[in-house]
């Protein structure tokens, strides 16, 4: 429709394409343009700068046991009280956010590289190794997240290395078919059938010529991913099969705390809670970069 | 004239958006008065307003948009002055429109027959049966052939011009005072339009009806509108009678607009067409003076004031300084000439093929349904392309013209190799070419370039001009570094952009600069055979022109053959030598583009000639309208693909046999058809006189 046109104006004057930095300083200001976004970006910024300083912040050490102190509520010495081994409840939780963000982290990553190369693959290519490898993804996805983890760390033993691998199983077929569907709706425009009939290689079609287009609706699935990661450790440490004490896990830290309840509330609350508002963050950033990244790319 | 006489009084109407905290007028200070039984056609291209105006008429501009000044009177009576509730009435009873896009207008869950009948319950009290009696009714006088069946049929189960004469019956249901069309046509192929637009003169003809046209097609309202008011960037130019404005435009604008389009029958060479400079500015880049100034070839220093109305006779105006010295003829308003493309004409002499098609063939097979799965039925097949053969000379530009689902684009896409042939071969000078992509070497490839559809499309968005221009200098030429940036350089001057457009990224282009980039990326490996597939349908027209221009330019400069590829006729025949005329896969017509609009024409070439509106209103046209719809792909008539449409059908032959190629010895045209030359020739008449005088 004509409206439509009516307000493509042309940003004329700046004539430079802009860079990576200058895309993400941009859409850092984006994301502070709607208070709903900020705070999410807010949150995982300072849980971010937990994680990085987590061993000078915390008081104590993670497994620190003060037994003169044990079962103290919230205090100007124990900020978030101790529980009933003794254990400083605030430094478990600050000293908790790094293992927590370094595993749901790295887990995504790994899952959203393998994703991407497998998405790119069997969308572009089609034809039996899509079906194939889309048919066993489809029968991976039938199982509840949960369900497929209890099951992998059923036999695997529970683990670091074992709770990450769950997670790269869990959403590497969640990416895939995300960028799967974005490859299929960009390999047949003009573009990418131009750098075809110019000879392009496979990987300079598949990386330079969609892989950018792909990005925005990738980002924001990895964050979100992301955000359900987090969740995901949490919950197998609650249920005892995922990462072991002592660790500060907070799924874990939840699971001891829940037989003192009546006595230690705040050493069930505080990682409890914690969990809520990391979660809720980067899912508020992640609503923030669907609206971001994919107004501005949807062409 | 008697005050009470005119139904649409716009007086002064200023239309702006919200946009980032401002308020940007779309459309500004726009007067007119349509009087009844009187059709008026409002004319722009993208971006100026037209929507815009048409929407605020029905009250219906939706959120982010509001008229800012002025007034819209109906009848007398001011619509902005009345609630939702008020409007209603007026909606449904004394305004009507019908738009764009019918299958978004029509409810997908109701038959047909109910939704004209509920308007008619709603509004005229009828009751239920006597409602579908009354929509059959309607159905009926738009000509729709088995009323009874469309008015139990849902929306999809009909095509998109079935479904326009279901809007337009809804329209006229209630015997509005004003009808609204906004671009009623422009979905709709060319012998389709052509029988809606029939279908629109037929019912206001002698009706009170005021008739708002809003449209981009000047052919439309040449043939349509008994006056015309042309819109640019928001703002009303110049208004007068359809004759008058099309055989002396005044304002500078119109002009350009009317020298932009190519008219059937031109041919690069006799006419040079000329391209409006710049482009339309944006909302906020809207100029205080003339809006037009920017782009005006006689803009003068008093530009920058706002010109008045001025009045030339008693029934035009146009907005204009210098309209006197226009009117008077001491100045020329026409665009610089690009070049000169005279000496593009090439006089016909024997070359050697370079691109040859033999029974080219494309086959889909559908999938299968469950009950042909279980009898063990083959797969059905789509015949897309059904054995097409054509050469293409060195240096020439053949013309490949046909409707949609006619199988133009597949066989751009077969020849290329994007889509696999199933049958027949392609040679490119002398050599065979394996039907996939994958099997072809990059020697192959820098002899054979496309240039493709869609200018938004066509450019990778995260990388720059400069590095979509390198790509086929490195991949294909072997270029590298410094060579490669001054070719690079070299291209954006063939196709006049600026050096400094390298380091941009597409969306800080035009729609128009995409596509000269497009086509200076296909060029970059100096093809032979260059495919260009509808590169001009999603421009502005009087961008188009520049487009058409460059292109036949590089070809010269190329040696390069063309094979162009248009569902318009007129653009097809202005650029091409030659041109072939494609019906449901197959070439129905073959002719130098000089003689394709002298008879004898293939039947189906003649119906498409007669379809289109001819940008003249004073031009006789032959009438010569197609029954029913294009058959499906998937169900190729029998014989002659097209006897089951076609107005000069012999009988049985036509149903058993396929027509043999039989050649006219007089033009030298080559049709498939049963029907001997000297025959067609008897029968048929010049499908259409025009002569284009224009007073300089």
């Amino acid at each position: 429709m004509t409206s439509g046109t009516l307000f493509s104006s042309r940003k004329s004057e700046s004539s430079a394409a802009p860079g990576w930095g200058r895309r993400f300083s941009l859409t850092l200001r984006q994301l502070y343009s709607k208070p709903a976004s900020a705070v999410g970006s807010t949150i995982v910024i300072l849980f971010l700068f937990l994680a990085l300083f987590g061993p000078i912040l915390a008081p104590y050490g993670a497994n620190e046991q003060i037994f003169s102190d044990a079962r103290r509520p919230p205090s100007s010495a124990h900020l978030l009280g101790t529980d009933n081994l003794g254990r400083d409840v605030f430094s478990r939780v600050v000293l908790g956010a790094s293992e927590i963000l370094l595993i749901a982290g790295s887990g995504t990553l790994i899952a959203v590289l393998f994703g991407t190369i497998i998405g790119l693959i069997s969308g572009y290519k089609g034809g039996w190794l899509d079906e194939t490898l889309m048919r066993f993804f489809d029968s991976l996805l039938a199982l509840p997240a949960l369900l497929l983890a209890l099951l992998l760390l059923g036999i695997m033993g529970p683990s670091k290395s074992s709770v990450l691998i769950v997670l790269v199983l869990v959403y590497t077929p969640i990416i895939a078919r995300v960028v799967r569907s974005v490859v299929l709706s960009v390999k047949t425009k003009g573009f990418v059938e131009a750098s075809r009939l110019q000879g392009e290689s496979l990987s300079w079609i598949m990386f330079r010529e969609i892989l950018p287009s792909v990005m925005p609706a990738l980002t924001v699935e990895a964050a979100l991913r992301f955000s359900y990661a987090i969740f995901l450790v949490a919950s197998l440490g609650f249920l005892g099969v995922g990462i072991q004490p002592p660790s500060p896990n907070w799924g874990l830290m939840v699971k001891e705390a829940r037989v003192h309840i009546s006595q230690t509330p705040w050493a069930l609350y505080a990682p409890a809670i914690a969990i809520s508002i990391l979660v809720i963050g980067v899912n508020l950033m992640a609503d923030g970069l669907k609206r971001v990244l994919q107004s501005t790319s949807s062409d | 004239m008697i005050k009470s006489d005119i139904i649409l009084h716009l007086i002064n109407l200023t239309i702006a958006y919200l946009q980032a905290g401002r308020w940007l007028d779309a459309v500004r200070d726009v007067s007119l008065d349509i009087r009844a039984g009187e059709t008026y056609g409002l004319v722009g291209e993208s971006g100026s307003g037209k929507t815009t105006l048409a929407l605020a008429i029905m009250g219906y501009l939706g959120g982010g948009g509001s008229v800012k000044l002025g007034e819209i009177k109906l009848d007398g009576q001011d619509l902005l002055a009345l609630n939702e509730n008020e409007l209603r009435e007026v909606w449904g009873s004394h305004i009507a429109f019908v738009p764009q896009n019918p299958q978004s207008s029509l409810n997908p869950s109701l038959r047909i027959g109910e939704q004209i009948a509920e308007t008619l319950r709603y509004h005229q009290g009828f009751d239920k049966t006597d409602a579908h009696q009354k929509a059959i009714q309607l159905l009926e006088k738009v000509h729709i052939a088995d009323a009874g069946l469309v008015a139990n049929s849902y929306p999809h189960q009909i095509s998109g011009g079935m479904q326009q004469r279901v809007m337009i019956a809804m329209a006229l249901s209630t015997e509005p005072m004003l009808l609204v069309l906004d671009e009623p046509t422009t979905n709709l192929d060319v012998t389709t339009q052509a029988v809606i637009l029939d279908l629109v003169r037929e019912l206001i003809q002698n009706r009170q009806t005021a008739v708002l046209y809003v449209t981009h097609n000047l052919g439309v309202v040449a043939q349509l509108c008994d006056r015309v008011g042309v819109l640019y960037a928001g703002e009303l130019v110049e208004e007068a009678n359809t004759d008058d404005l099309y055989h002396k435009p005044l304002h500078p604008y119109t002009r350009g607009l009317l020298d932009s389009v190519p008219r059937l029958g031109e041919v690069k060479g006799e006419i040079n067409l000329r391209a409006i400079q710049g482009q339309i500015p944006a909302l906020d880049e809207r100029a205080s003076g003339c809006v037009f100034q920017a782009r005006c070839p006689v803009g003068v220093e008093q530009c920058g004031q706002r010109p008045p109305i001025f009045h030339p006779t008693e029934n035009r105006w146009v907005r204009c300084h210098r309209w006197e010295e226009i009117y008077g003829g001491q100045i020329s308003v026409q665009q610089p000439e690009l070049q000169d493309v005279a000496q593009h004409l090439v006089e016909d002499s024997e070359q050697g093929d370079v691109l040859k098609l033999e029974r080219l063939e494309v086959y889909f097979p559908l999938h299968r349904s469950l009950n042909e799965l279980v009898r063990r039925s083959p797969a059905r097949l789509v015949r897309a392309v059904d054995g097409v053969s054509v050469n293409i000379p060195a240096g020439r530009t053949l013309g490949l013209v046909g409707e949609s689902g006619s199988g133009k684009t597949t066989i751009s896409r077969a020849i290329v190799g994007l889509v696999p042939r199933t049958g027949g071969s392609v040679q490119l000078l002398d050599f065979p070419l394996a039907p996939e992509l994958k099997d072809r070497d990059l020697e192959t490839l820098r002899h054979l370039q496309m240039v493709f559809q869609n200018p938004e499309e066509a450019l990778n968005p995260y990388l720059t001009i400069g590095e979509t221009l390198r790509r086929p200098l490195v991949t294909l030429l072997g270029y590298s570094g410094q060579v490669a940036e001054v070719k690079v350089r070299q291209l954006l001057e063939a196709v006049r952009l600026p050096a400094s457009y390298a380091n941009r990224l597409p969306d800080q282009l035009s729609g128009g600069e995409k596509q000269r980039v497009a086509i200076a990326r296909a060029f970059a490996s100096n093809p032979d055979v260059l495919i260009c597939d509808e590169p001009v349908s999603a421009l502005d027209v009087s961008v188009q022109a520049s487009i058409l221009n460059l292109l036949s330019d590089l070809q010269m400069d190329h040696d390069s053959s063309i094979l162009f590829i248009s569902h318009n006729l007129a653009v097809v025949s202005y650029l091409a030598d030659q041109v072939a005329v494609i019906y449901l896969g197959h070439i129905m017509e073959v002719a130098r583009s000089k003689v394709l609009f002298e008879p004898p024409y293939s039947p189906y070439t003649e119906a498409l000639l007669s379809a289109i509106p001819v940008t003249d209103p004073h031009a006789e046209q032959r009438l010569v309208r197609l029954e029913g719809e294009i058959p499906s792909p998937a169900d190729v008539p029998s014989g002659c693909p097209f006897h089951t449409r076609c107005p000069r059908y012999l009988g049985e032959i036509c149903v058993d046999k396929e027509p043999p190629w039989q050649t006219d010895p007089e033009t030298g045209k080559r049709y498939y058809c049963h029907i001997p030359p000297e025959d067609l020739r008897q029968i048929q008449e010049h499908i259409f006189r025009t002569d284009r005088t224009l007073n300089v």
